[in-house]
């Protein structure tokens, strides 16, 4: 495999990471399957196309596709705490609902071209080497965006979202409204999701309706990956393995396809990672039972 | 402290599985008084204490803990006053965070949820003060994740996060049931010790009869949803268990049945 497929794998690989980190959020730390996440990560991406090709600010239209994806995130917790659906059915409605909405952002079009506008990889051009710049770049995001989730798990408010995951009764006998809880982690999960979306954009220089399909499984892979290869303790590591098994995911795309598999069969292998990762976790615990059994007879 | 007024809950009103859970029940309870419940499987008890919580809504009555009307108000908002321990040792507990945060996150209940640091040092001291006073080494371990504690160690967390910060109110439903008898004695000791200090009133449901005479206060026996005995004083200090066991045959026309009892 050549260097520049590497270091492409190793961006994008840090990029989708903050993808993979809001879908930590609502299947890790809250415990919730959320599948909004295919129409988020398009928002982001369509909001910022349609800023930046209007003469936005990048970065100003990373945080408005942030934005954009914590209300994606608030609508399906509503859907799943205020009327009852559940959370499963509550993300796939929003995801269908957003197919529109994304369309109705980019005005109709199902693809924004984004040649020759200004990028959020643009910070070090010049200043370092060509080819390390982009890379530069996303290390930087991830690094700054892991920091804060960091800092936040351990507040106060990071602890009651992580019990809320972990055993709602509790989190509601200690008075805490388990319902807000939901709402912040759904809304803060889309909206990392809807960011990666608009850094997406930005790196391939266009905005696709169709991008978003099945980046829950991207994501989710990710996350296991990481913590069957890099394990889940302390939160430190629980949250730089995310990363890197977002970037390990990708390494395994790019030596597939080099290795000649056509790029039509990237949703089938993502699909059969996320089996055999998943899969994995199980096969383990239970050897890890037996092995405890054996020695009791 | 607590009154309530002719609270009622059915479930599955209005059809044929309709049951009658709690039928008009009123009682006041003192501040301070530690009331123990007993019935039979199904009597309601469970029920009755719910309702408190808010786990489940009345369908008539009134509920006013300390001078405040809680009967409509959601769950987590009377959790501020009212503490809790379970049955089930897993549920009063984040069994994946460790003993310090579940302790943090219950210590929470008396200011808003906030960015600042989860846990202090000074809090970390006041934790780890509190857990020596449990006598289960659990002192030694706040970094350990709960999901490692024993079934008693957790009901002693549990019941140390119920009333870390003094709650008005403090509901036990069965929160020995699930231990054997030397660690569900430790955890009742505990609980007697910790609900004498902080003068707590408190509900404590239980099927062992003799528990439910020595420990507390005050003996409330329900019987399909109603009370149908209330012991205090004189008269439930000189009972014993067989005598009490003879009242209630005697109140309910049936035999006091559950599947847990315990006569020793
Ligand atoms: N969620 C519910 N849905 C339907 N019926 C219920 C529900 N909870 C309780 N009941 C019914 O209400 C009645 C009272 O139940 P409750 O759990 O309060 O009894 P209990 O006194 O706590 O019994 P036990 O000693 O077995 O714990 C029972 O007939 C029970 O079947
Ligand atoms: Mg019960």
């Amino acid at each position: 495999m050549s260097v520049a497929a590497l270091l492409g794998a190793l961006e994008l690989g840090l990029i989708y990471a903050v993808m993979a980190l809001g879908v930590f959020i609502s299947f890790r730390t809250l415990n919730t399957p959320d599948l909004t996440v295919d129409g988020s990560f398009v928002l982001g991406a369509a909001v910022a196309a349609v800023l930046i090709s209007e003469g936005g600010n990048p970065y100003l239209a990373m945080l408005a596709a942030f934005a954009a994806g914590l209300l994606a995130g608030c609508v399906t917790a509503l859907l799943n705490t205020r009327l009852g659906i559940q959370p499963l059915l509550a993300g796939i409605l929003v995801m269908l609902a957003l197919y529109s909405v994304n369309l109705r952002v980019m005005d109709g079009r199902a693809n924004i071209p984004l040649i020759d506008k200004p990028s959020l990889y643009r910070l070090f051009s010049g200043v370092l080497p060509e080819g390390t710049d982009t890379l530069a770049c996303a290390f930087l995001v991830i690094v700054l965006i892991v920091f804060l989730l960091y800092l936040f798990l351990q507040t106060r408010l990071g602890f009651a979202l992580r019990a809320t995951g972990d055993n709602e009764v509790m989190v509601r006998a200690c008075g805490i409204d388990s319902n807000k809880m939901k709402l912040l982690g759904l809304a803060l999960s889309n909206g990392l999701v809807a960011a990666s979306g608009s850094m997406i954009a930005q790196y391939q220089s266009y905005a696709d309706v169709g991008m978003g399909l099945g980046m829950v499984v991207i994501g989710l892979a990710s996350v296991i990956i990481g913590e069957v290869v890099f394990g889940t303790r302390p939160l430190w590591r629980r949250l730089a393995a995310v990363v890197l098994g977002s970037v390990l995911y990708r390494v395994v795309i790019a030596v597939a396809l080099d290795l000649g598999m056509p790029a039509t069969d990237l949703k089938l292998i993502s699909a059969v990672i996320v089996t055999v990762a998943l899969s994995a976790g199980g096969v383990r615990k239970m050897l890890a039972r037996q092995a405890q059994r054996l020695p009791g007879k | 402290m607590i009154t309530i007024e002719h609270l009622s809950k059915r479930f599955h009103a209005g059809t044929a599985d309709e049951k009658v859970a709690v039928d008009d029940v009123s009682l006041h309870l003192e501040q301070g008084e530690f009331v123990t419940v007993i019935g039979s499987n199904g009597a309601g008890k469970s029920t009755l204490l719910n309702c408190i919580a808010g786990v489940c809504e009345a369908d008539a009555g009134r509920i006013i803990l300390d001078g405040t009307d809680i009967t409509g108000m959601p769950e987590y908002r009377r959790s501020r006053w009212i503490g809790r321990v379970f049955q089930d040792p897993h549920m009063g507990t984040a069994y994946d965070m460790t003993i310090e945060e579940n302790l943090a996150i219950a210590y929470s209940k008396n200011k808003p949820l906030s960015l600042s640091r989860g846990i202090r040092r000074q809090e970390r001291e006041f934790f780890r003060e509190r857990l020596a006073v449990l006598g289960l080494g659990l002192e030694d371990r706040l970094q350990d994740k709960v999901g490692l504690l024993s079934g008693g160690q957790r009901q002693a967390l549990t019941l140390l996060m119920a009333t870390i910060v003094r709650p008005k109110l403090l509901l036990l439903d069965e929160h020995t049931a699930a231990l054997d008898p030397v660690t569900a004695a430790k955890v009742l000791q505990l609980t007697t010790e910790i609900v004498a200090e902080s003068k707590l009133s408190t509900f404590m449901v239980t099927h062992n009869l003799q528990d439910a005479l020595t420990a507390g206060t005050r003996t409330i026996m329900m019987d399909r949803g109603r009370i149908i005995l209330d012991l205090k004083g004189p008269q439930r200090e000189s009972m014993s268990v067989e005598e009490l066991i003879a009242l209630f045959a005697e109140k309910s026309g049936t035999k006091l049945r559950t599947d847990r009892m315990l006569l020793q």
